[in-house]
């Protein structure tokens, strides 16, 4: 990780006011991943799915689309999203 | 003639839904999706199996198949290929069921890579928790008889020993346990999955009795796989006819089948 990924990581436990938000890094379907989305279903729009019809993991356990809007983010959490695909 | 009671007529009916085909056909590996929507209508298949994969952003992949299953009309059955443990394939089935909108799910927990063996402990461990859930579970599993007792003892209503390891081709490796298998659970709906490489192997399992098979690999990667999922169903309606007509007890000496009594010659040269 580096020194300024590091910081910007320590920075979010300033909670003086008026600090604007900064980044988590998390990872998203095992690509390492900043973002600004404080919930998953913020997280799905900031990432560009949009509509499109996904599902959803949070560190291994399943979220469902309506759980989405209340499960908050935070530093170091795995997201799944998948999509319909051909299987045997 | 057979009467309309016996077991053999039971007709393919997993969780209550009564199906006129034994083919369960997986959609993948094949050389477009053309192809494969020919090949499911060949097989006169009524059960299609899915899958789960991470989807890129702005990606329409999974909304291109999903339009072209619907086409195709059969039912959905989702699995949770590649999951090694049953936290991950528990969550794999409720993705599945949110996104497939079904409560059916193949259930696989792998145990390793080479064999693609399932993991019996985390399959019953996860078809516990899954039932629990709503889940109608098809568990892919061997023909060990202590997991399959207690997968039914979890909620299971269907059971899919292997034939052989996953995109082998090999047929039916272990043809004594299966017919134990079938002979100790006669009335659970069994289907043979994985490792059916030529029709005669479907043909060979429905001989013993086996409800179904499910298969993929075979038809997606014949040079026709359209024609290859017609010779799949015609194998599979001999078979489960001869099953059904009664097939004759094999025996170890030669019996002549032309009578005997008045043979010519008879007499003449024998001692």
């Amino acid at each position: 990780m580096s020194g300024a990924m590091e910081a910007e990581i320590s920075n979010r436990h300033d909670t003086s006011a008026g600090t604007p938000q900064q980044p988590l890094a998390i990872h998203v379907n095992g690509e390492p991943r900043q973002t600004e989305a404080e919930t998953l279903a913020a997280l799905i729009e900031e990432a560009g799915y949009g509509q499109a019809r996904v599902a959803t993991a949070l560190n291994g356990d399943f979220v469902s689309a309506r759980a989405r809007a209340a499960t908050p983010l935070k530093a170091g959490d795995h997201v799944e999203i998948v999509a319909p695909r051909q299987g045997g | 003639m057979l009467d309309k009671a016996d077991h053999r007529l039971r007709p393919f009916a997993p969780y209550g839904v009564e199906l006129a085909s034994r083919l369960l056909l997986g959609t993948a590996q094949y050389p477009s999706p053309h192809v494969l929507a020919e090949a499911v209508k060949s097989s006169g298949s009524g059960i299609i199996t899915v899958s789960l994969r991470r989807e890129q952003a702005r990606g329409k992949a999974g909304e291109r198949f999903m339009e072209l299953i619907q086409q195709m009309g059969a039912r959905v059955l989702p699995n949770t290929a590649g999951c090694r443990t049953a936290k991950e394939a528990i969550a794999t089935a409720n993705m599945a069921r949110e996104l497939f909108d079904t409560t059916w799910i193949k259930l696989e927990v792998i145990a390793n890579d080479d064999t693609l063996q399932p993991d019996l402990f985390g399959l019953v461990e996860a078809a516990c928790v899954l039932v629990k859930d709503g889940f109608q579970v098809f568990p892919y599993t061997t023909e060990d008889l202590g997991a399959a007792d207690r997968l039914l003892a979890a909620g299971c209503e269907i059971l899919m020993p292997w034939g052989a390891p996953i995109g082998t081709g090999r047929g039916l490796a272990n043809p004594y346990a299966l017919k134990t298998m079938r002979n100790y659970f006669p009335g659970v709906p069994l289907v043979v999955d994985a490792g059916i490489g030529a029709p005669s192997h479907a043909a060979q399992a429905m001989e013993m009795g086996y409800d179904a098979v499910l298969l993929n690999t075979a038809v997606a990667k014949a040079a026709d796989p359209v024609r290859m999922a017609a010779a799949f169903r015609w194998a599979l309606e001999a078979g489960r006819t001869a099953y059904e007509s009664g097939l004759m007890e094999m025996r170890d000496m030669a019996s002549p089948s032309t009578p005997v009594a008045g043979t010519p010659f008879f007499e003449l040269g024998r001692t």
